[in-house]
């Protein structure tokens, strides 16, 4: 049953992942993405993380992919035009595709057999697992990244004022 | 047979046809109820004509809805056009399968919860859900190719998810004090009396207002309307919609306001615990409430002004006072007394919904992000402090 289901997912995956860059019109690639999302969210829940699963859901699916369709919306960006790709591009994509693909199989590979994945048998995803690491274990690394998002805010609010001016 | 009984997929079908069955219903008479209570706060009767007080409009207007022509604009983008009712009711009729009605239960050899089911992180699922729900009335608004459903599928998109930040802040303060994520244990944590609620136990009061206020946004009411504004923007992001595929958006919001009061109920009133302990007597007050109104009605049934009501008043009299005998029969009682207290506690919040909406004139929309952006949210985060405080404090 869990394999039955982490092979569907993953597939629904990969599938609105080449969907994303397949498509022509932004509001569809950008659903395509929330559907990429959706189902790592299914996927996360299949290991047993179901709070990482929810935040998955709350934080990408449910507020950046929104901004983004929003944004799009706003914009009201048309469908791409399809231009031919360029020489370099077509020199250079196929042995790059090649090289990545043998990358990700001698990772496969050496990976293969060590460590065996339980599907539900991960006990540390539920909310105050994850609350009491990030706490004591990863409090540095947390708190450098809210200083990096706080960063973030005042730069954008800064870029948005000079725009205004 | 026994097996059978006692399978986990048997219960859980069982369970969501029963669930299901008894939320369209409430879906369909919540429009009955709201034309009416609007009805009657402007002196006029409402819907009359179909039916005794017009009770069977819900299955007339569910009839017109059905046969009506399905009407499908030429210049729309098909998918997304076809995909956004179904995006907004599935996702308005997922979180109910969290929401749990009642304690334990015991029928004949079965003992279940009065829930779907109970997820660890039940109150982070309805949040994750309720906030993909923003996608069905977006795409909506935009794959109508019509300006004014452009214009509110925005406004509604912008409005929620301003609006969510204060929700999520207000929810997580009783979340605090209860220290659970699971929307049963959250009850369980304030069972006891109206003094161990989160409204007033915990001292809950403003994250109350602002979950409330919050709610009526999520859900696009009066109001904070302005998606659907129709004196702007014609009917907004369901104008081009005809048909059942109208009737799924209007089912959608419904649906939606039957989930925030239903949380809003489990987070700070208690859940279906009722008000004191049923040593004091909390176990007859149902079967007064309805002993009351069925001797109302058979009193008034008896110098009826209207003709009908010479019938319907002493019918529905009688009714009532078989269901006031229903509570006070033991054997029931262990899931009616819950089910009553929590659609009680629901119902009356769906009340102050209605109340609102026949009370209160539409905001300006810069008001309206303003209103959230610099009051709403920082009030929430400051409640969210001050709750966080008190619970490390007294917690030593």
């Amino acid at each position: 049953m869990d394999v039955i289901l982490f092979l569907v997912f993953a597939l629904i995956a990969v599938v609105c992942a080449i969907n994303v860059v397949v498509q022509t019109h932004p509001v569809s690639s950008a659903l395509s993405l929330v559907g990429v999302m959706g189902s790592l969210a299914v996927l996360y829940l299949l290991l047993g993380a179901e709070f990482i699963a929810a935040a998955q859901v709350i934080v990408y699916a449910g507020a950046i992919m929104v901004l983004f369709v929003f944004v799009i919306m706003l914009l009201n960006a048309g469908r791409e035009s399809r231009k031919g790709r360029s020489y370099t591009v077509q020199l250079v994509g196929v042995p790059l595709l090649a090289a990545f693909f043998g990358l990700a199989a001698y990772a496969v590979q050496n990976m293969y057999g060590k460590e065996t994945v339980t599907f539900g048998g991960f006990q540390g995803g539920g909310p105050k697992e994850i609350g009491e690491a990030l706490f004591t274990t990863y409090l540095l690394p947390f708190e450098v990244t809210s200083i990096l998002i706080l960063i973030a805010i005042v730069g954008a609010v800064v870029l948005a004022r000079k725009e205004i001016d | 047979m026994d097996s059978l009984l006692d399978s986990f997929i048997f219960i859980s079908v069982v369970k969501a046809a029963v669930i299901f069955a008894i939320l369209m219903t409430t879906l369909a008479y919540l429009q009955w109820v709201e034309r009416k209570v609007i009805a009657h706060i402007q002196v006029r009767p409402g819907p009359y004509r179909v039916g005794p007080h017009g009770l069977l409009q819900p299955l007339a207007d569910v009839v017109k809805l059905i046969t009506k022509e399905d009407l499908v604009p030429p210049y729309v983008n098909k998918v997304f056009y076809l995909a956004a009712p179904f995006m907004a009711i599935t996702f308005a009729l997922l979180s109910i399968s969290v929401i749990p009605f009642g304690p334990q239960i015991q029928i004949g050899p079965v003992s279940t919860y009065m829930q779907m089911t109970d997820l660890n992180i039940g109150v982070l699922f309805i949040l994750a859900v309720s906030s993909m729900g923003v996608y069905g009335i977006a795409l909506a608004g935009w794959a109508s190719n019509n300006k004014y459903s452009l214009l509110g599928g925005l406004r509604s998109s912008a409005q929620m998810i301003s609006y969510e930040l204060p929700m999520s802040l207000a929810i997580a303060a009783p979340l605090l004090i209860s220290n659970t994520l699971s929307l049963r244990h959250l009850v369980e944590a304030q069972h006891g009396s109206l003094l161990n609620w989160n409204l007033i136990g915990g001292g809950q009061i403003v994250s109350f207002i602002i979950f409330i206020i919050a709610a009526f946004a999520e859900t696009n009411r009066v109001p904070f309307d302005l998606p659907e504004a129709e004196n702007e923007l014609v009917a907004g992001f369901h104008t081009e919609y005809s048909s059942m595929k109208f009737a799924s958006f209007f089912m959608a919001e419904y649906a939606n306001m039957i989930t925030v009061s239903a949380m809003a109920t489990l987070l700070f009133l208690g859940g279906w615990e009722a008000p004191w302990p049923a040593e004091y007597g909390s176990s007859l007050v149902p079967a007064a409430i309805f002993l009351v109104f069925g001797l109302i009605l058979l009193y008034h049934g008896r110098q009826a002004v209207r003709r009908w009501d010479k019938i319907t008043f002493p019918a529905f009299g009688a009714i009532f006072l078989v269901i006031a005998a229903i509570f006070l029969i033991p054997m029931v009682q262990g899931w009616l007394l819950p089910l009553f207290w929590f659609l009680a506690k629901t119902g009356a919040i769906l009340f102050v919904f209605i109340w609102i909406r026949a009370t209160l004139p539409r905001l300006r929309y810069d008001q309206l992000m303003g209103f959230t952006w610099k009051f709403l949210f920082p009030v929430a985060m400051l409640n969210l402090l001050v709750t966080a405080f008190v619970v490390a404090w007294t917690s030593k």
